[in-house]
């Protein structure tokens, strides 16, 4: 008997391994396909626009010729008296402005929501919430219409004061607010003599704060992608959010066939500050997500 | 009878638009005549012309009191357009508006463009345009004109002479000519063109030229014509050539397009005036091999040409100032500092015939041999027939063609079914838009 346990065992512990290592194969080949199929168009964004022109057309578009990004992005800024650097200033306003102050609105009002008790919240919160199911792009031709009625289209406000709402990161707000401040904390604070301004800049974000990151992020990327509102509203080019400027330019592609080249080193130029984005704020992010599943 | 039309349609549209009613019948009166606006006045022009910028300031310059802002935005079919229609509907057009021939007619449809021949100074600039560039945006109606026209696609034949000469191939002179050579260039291991598969308006600069009439209005109703014989002759030719694989079928506007023609395997390409910068700079390995001749035709003997693009510069309805606007357009189009901005910056055509003999466009072009090539389109912009009308929805007729036609390029159905389809579908959407439609 004892023979027989003692020979079963390493097969056993063996048998074990092979499926913890099968178990482990699979989702790490799962995940480096999708890895692969996820940076496959980033690769071949960099490599061309890394080329100039001429090889561009006629090389390996997965693999690198003569090194010309250098000379591409300084092409790049120079065209047109540096129209591009507008376009990425632009889109750095409107987008880092619209997420600090939606971030900031979204969390009071999911704060609020989860926080104080009044008339209507449940109605308040529902109407928000339903909001998450008008997409964006439905919005734009009314938002113009009315616009156009206080002769505001064609402004900086026209793409920056839309851009505030972000009824996602209030349903966030409120559910991370209910999840990590206690209730027994704000009454904590009153009792000190905090005031409910004080309470939440002080103490709550404080507790917010990986929710907040996330709000922040979902909304950068989202004001960052935004192309149908800016498209519709705006009309001067000193304007323009690179994402509408590198559209622009590639509608004239036939016509002006240089312009081929701008538009991918400037692509790869627009997508360098949401990588950025990501890879500062993702450590945020991630506890911010660990702490809403677990409670 | 077009004015009936016009007011049918302004009732629907004001239906729709509820509320916009009474805004319709205000400009309706202001902008009933052609008046010069006293004091300095301001335009907005929108367009999507790359470097317009100076051609402008030039005009700024000289007027300062007719100044003109540019605004910008993508092609017209990018998204310019679409903002031109909701701007409409809200009442903040542009003074001044880039629309290409083919867009025009949907702008007519919707009662939005005025009628510059309304000006005096539009009306007697009438006969230095091209007849045919002139049609364009007056429709075939003498007394009208919903835009200045702006430029032309003359088209012709481009070809790689050396390799034509190498393999003593002639220079196809009629489109039997062409399918021959394009044997031949099969068996020497090219393709003697790429059909261009989901640019429908290359396959209308065909139907064109061999006499296919799409669309025709008569002051009450639209006739949709995309399956008429000669249009049908053409779908049958290029089908063949398909079939037969004799033409190559990638994608235009792409790199591997770009690269068919850098790396030698199409030999030849069936184009517009304006693709004579896009061979350069697509295919710049090729310099010094390519020249142009007369686009084949039909009949031999016949010198008959097709068109491809050109666009206009219209008045919208909404503008308080359309004299001065009118009078801007006419320099932009007419005047020889501005129409050698415009090719110089954007390689547009004169639709002017004073305009087709610049003293710029009578140069050698060194990508081409030296070849004097414009003088070639020169010739080709007369030969274009005149009564060749686009309809009130192009935008869909062309997607709804090169649905089929990206089919038919794949193996599945032809050239003529995508057509058949594409007659079918567009006259539903005529019908959808309430615009009357003969079946």
């Amino acid at each position: 008997m004892t023979t027989a346990v003692k020979a079963a065992k390493p097969t056993a512990v063996k048998a074990a391994k092979a499926t913890a290592i099968k178990q482990r194969t699979l989702p790490m080949l799962v995940m480096a396909v999708f890895t692969v199929y996820f940076l496959t168009p980033i690769w071949w964004l960099f490599v061309g626009a890394s080329k100039s022109s001429e090889q561009f057309t006629s090389t390996n578009p997965l693999w690198f010729a003569d090194f010309d990004l250098f000379t591409n992005i300084s092409d790049l800024v120079a065209y047109r008296e540096g129209v591009f650097l507008r376009w990425l200033l632009n889109s750095v306003l409107y987008t880092g402005g619209a997420a600090l102050l939606g971030t900031l609105l979204a969390a009071m009002c999911g704060y609020a929501l989860a926080k104080y008790r009044f008339r209507g919240r449940e109605l308040i919160f529902n109407v928000v919430l339903s909001g998450v199911l008008v997409p964006a792009t439905a919005l734009a031709l009314p938002l113009f219409l009315i616009f156009s009625k206080v002769d505001a289209t064609n402004t900086f406000w026209s793409v920056f004061l839309p851009s505030l709402v972000n009824p996602f990161g209030v349903y966030l707000a409120r559910i991370y607010a209910t999840a990590s401040v206690p209730d027994e904390l704000l009454e904590a604070a009153r009792i000190d003599g905090s005031g409910e301004v004080r309470t939440f800049f002080k103490v709550s974000t404080r507790l917010m704060f990986p929710a907040l990151v996330t709000i922040f992020l979902f909304h950068f990327v989202a004001v960052w992608n935004n192309f149908l509102l800016p498209l519709i509203m705006l009309s001067d080019e000193r304007l323009f959010p690179v994402t509408l400027g590198l559209y622009t330019w590639n509608t004239q592609v036939n016509q002006i066939p240089e312009l081929r080249g701008l538009v991918i080193v400037g692509a790869l130029l627009s997508i360098t500050p949401l990588v950025v984005a990501f890879l500062l704020l993702q450590r945020f992010w991630r506890n911010g997500l660990g702490a809403g599943a677990v409670k | 009878m077009r004015k009936r039309l016009s007011v049918l349609l302004v009732s629907v549209l004001a239906l729709s638009a509820c509320g916009s009613g009474g805004d319709t019948a205000d400009t309706d009166t202001a902008a009933a005549s052609c008046a010069p606006s006293s004091g300095p006045v301001t335009l907005t022009y929108t367009t999507w012309i790359p470097g317009i910028e100076k051609v402008v300031k030039a005009w700024n310059d000289k007027n300062p009191n007719i100044q003109v802002k540019v605004q910008t935005g993508p092609n017209g079919n990018g998204g310019t357009y679409a903002n031109f229609f909701n701007q409409l509907k809200a009442g903040n057009t542009p003074d001044l508006g880039h629309i290409e021939y083919d867009a025009l007619p949907s702008f007519r449809v919707q009662d939005g463009l005025f009628d510059v021949a309304q000006c005096d100074i539009v009306a007697k600039a009438k006969d230095q345009f091209i007849p045919w560039t002139w049609n364009q945006v007056s429709f075939g109606d003498a007394k009208s004109a919903w835009g200045v026209p702006q430029d032309s696609g003359p088209m012709a034949l481009f070809y790689r002479a050396d390799l034509f000469e190498k393999n003593g191939i002639a220079i196809p002179k009629t489109w039997d000519e062409y399918a021959a050579a394009a044997e031949k260039v099969k068996a020497a291991g090219g393709y003697i063109t790429n059909f261009s598969q989901s640019d429908i308006n290359q396959f209308a600069g065909f139907a064109w030229q061999a006499g296919g009439r799409w669309f025709a209005n008569d002051g009450q109703q639209w006739t949709v014509n995309l399956t008429d014989d000669k249009t049908k002759k053409v779908a049958d030719y290029w089908q063949n050539l398909i079939s037969k694989k004799l033409v190559s079928t990638v994608p235009p506007w792409t790199t591997e397009w770009d690269n068919a023609y850098n790396s030698s395997s199409a030999w030849t390409w069936v184009s517009a005036v304006w693709g004579a910068n896009s061979i350069m700079s697509g295919a710049p390995k090729t310099e010094g091999k390519w020249r142009v001749a007369p686009m084949p035709q039909w009949d031999a003997g016949s010198t008959v040409a097709g068109n491809w693009g050109g666009s206009a510069t219209a008045v919208f309805k909404n503008s308080k100032h359309p004299y001065e606007a009118a009078q801007f357009a006419l320099w932009l189009n007419t005047s020889e500092e501005a129409l050698a901005l415009l090719n110089q910056e954007a390689q547009l055509y004169p639709a002017t015939t004073a305009g087709t003999k610049l003293p710029f466009l009578a140069n050698p072009v060194k990508f081409y041999g030296d070849q004097k090539i414009y003088e070639i389109f020169a010739q080709a912009a007369t030969q274009v027939t005149p009564d060749f009308t686009w309809g009130p929805t192009m935008t869909s007729t062309y997607a709804n063609a090169s649905d089929g036609f990206k089919a038919a390029v794949s193996g599945n159905g032809t050239l003529s079914d995508a057509l058949a389809a594409a007659q079918k579908q567009t006259v539903e959407t005529l019908k959808s838009q309430a615009i009357p439609v003969k079946e």
